[in-house]
């Protein structure tokens, strides 16, 4: 990025995991918008191709996709070694790609805890192990992991998923403490109750009693989270790591 | 081209952990010294991948436990031909 500022990411590479849908969507839209080249990776290979010509047709940028699974580690490794030695290097890493799947306590079967704890917690560590590894070799880099208000705050019916969450949370503190000194920033962003494909299973009644809950008096929109996300990926946040910042509108819970 | 890539690799090993002159890189151990802990590790890793146009998968990463293991792993690349 020539001028240090969100708007130009011009000739930065930028993985966006899970970027076909909600906010990682959003996220891939915003970065290709600001010149980046991205790379929007999911499970479904049509899905992730068909994406991947969208944005880049609508931004005028070349963006790719890969097909893999987060939680199979084995295949973030290939996919990453494919990534990069495509691209040469690796600046940015949002790894969003993630699952939501609530059970009240009393109905949560092991199966639940084991695909979220693979998918949101292990496929994170994979993505982010993966493409630390590429970032060293240019001593830079800046990685956002995707948090959750209920990995802070926890919530009904999200014991599995807000433990899932609490724990992307912590991966970003430790992964900053460990990749800083080789110049490669870490930081989560917990959103709020975002309008997403993940919250349509909600009742209208607890979605509205959310609302209510919000400072801001409203859902958030994907590209709500995409705009911080950017910053935290741009030269803007050159001196901020660590950190779960909430893009929540106010929500309390 | 055997004693080509053990040299090669013997520069790589000397640069990327700053080696002093004394140290006998060809029978190091990973934590035999201070430069070559986890952190100098990944560093070394990275500078072997650079210099040989390699990417190792993460089990070969734990496993680089020396200079004779990492150039086995480099033979076994097709590096040396």
């Amino acid at each position: 990025m020539a001028d240090g500022t969100p708007g130009n990411l011009a000739g930065r590479v930028v993985v966006v995991t899970g970027g076909t849908r909600g906010i990682g969507r959003a996220t891939s839209d915003l970065l290709a918008q600001a010149g980046a080249v991205v790379v929007v990776t999911g499970r479904d290979e049509v899905r992730v191709k068909t994406v991947a010509a969208e944005l880049s047709e609508a931004n005028g940028v070349p963006v790719t996709g890969v097909a893999f699974d987060v939680a199979d580690f084995d295949a973030v490794g290939a996919a990453f070694k494919a990534i990069a030695a495509q691209h040469g290097r690796i600046d940015g890493l949002v790894a969003n790609a993630g699952i939501l799947d609530d059970a009240l306590i009393g109905m949560i079967r092991p199966g639940l805890v084991e695909r979220l704890l693979a998918t949101n917690v292990a496929g994170t560590i994979a993505t982010v192990q993966a493409a630390a590894r590429v970032m060293m070799r240019k001593g830079s880099g800046s990685i956002v992991v995707l948090a959750s208000i209920v990995g802070e705050n926890g919530g009904v019916g999200q014991t599995a998923y807000a433990a899932s969450k609490a724990a992307v949370a912590t991966v970003a503190r430790s992964a900053a403490k460990e990749l800083g000194p080789r110049g490669i920033r870490v930081n989560a962003v917990a959103p709020g109750l975002i309008d997403t494909e993940m919250i349509a299973h909600l009742p209208k009644t607890l979605v509205e009693e959310r609302i209510t809950d919000t400072a801001l008096r409203r859902l958030g929109d994907p590209a709500d989270v995409a705009r911080v996300i950017r910053f935290l990926i741009s030269d803007e946040a050159r001196f901020v790591t660590g950190q779960v910042l909430g893009v929540d509108g106010g929500l309390v819970l | 081209m055997t004693e080509e890539l053990t040299d090669q690799l013997r520069k790589v090993f000397v640069e990327a952990l700053e080696l002093p002159a004394e140290v006998d890189v060809e029978n190091l151990k990973y934590r035999d010294i201070e430069q070559w802990d986890s952190l100098g590790h990944m560093t070394l890793v990275g500078a072997i991948e650079d210099e040989f146009g390699v990417q190792f998968d993460t089990e070969q990463v734990i496993d680089m436990s020396s200079f004779k293991v990492a150039l086995d792993m480099l033979r076994g690349t097709s590096v040396d031909g």
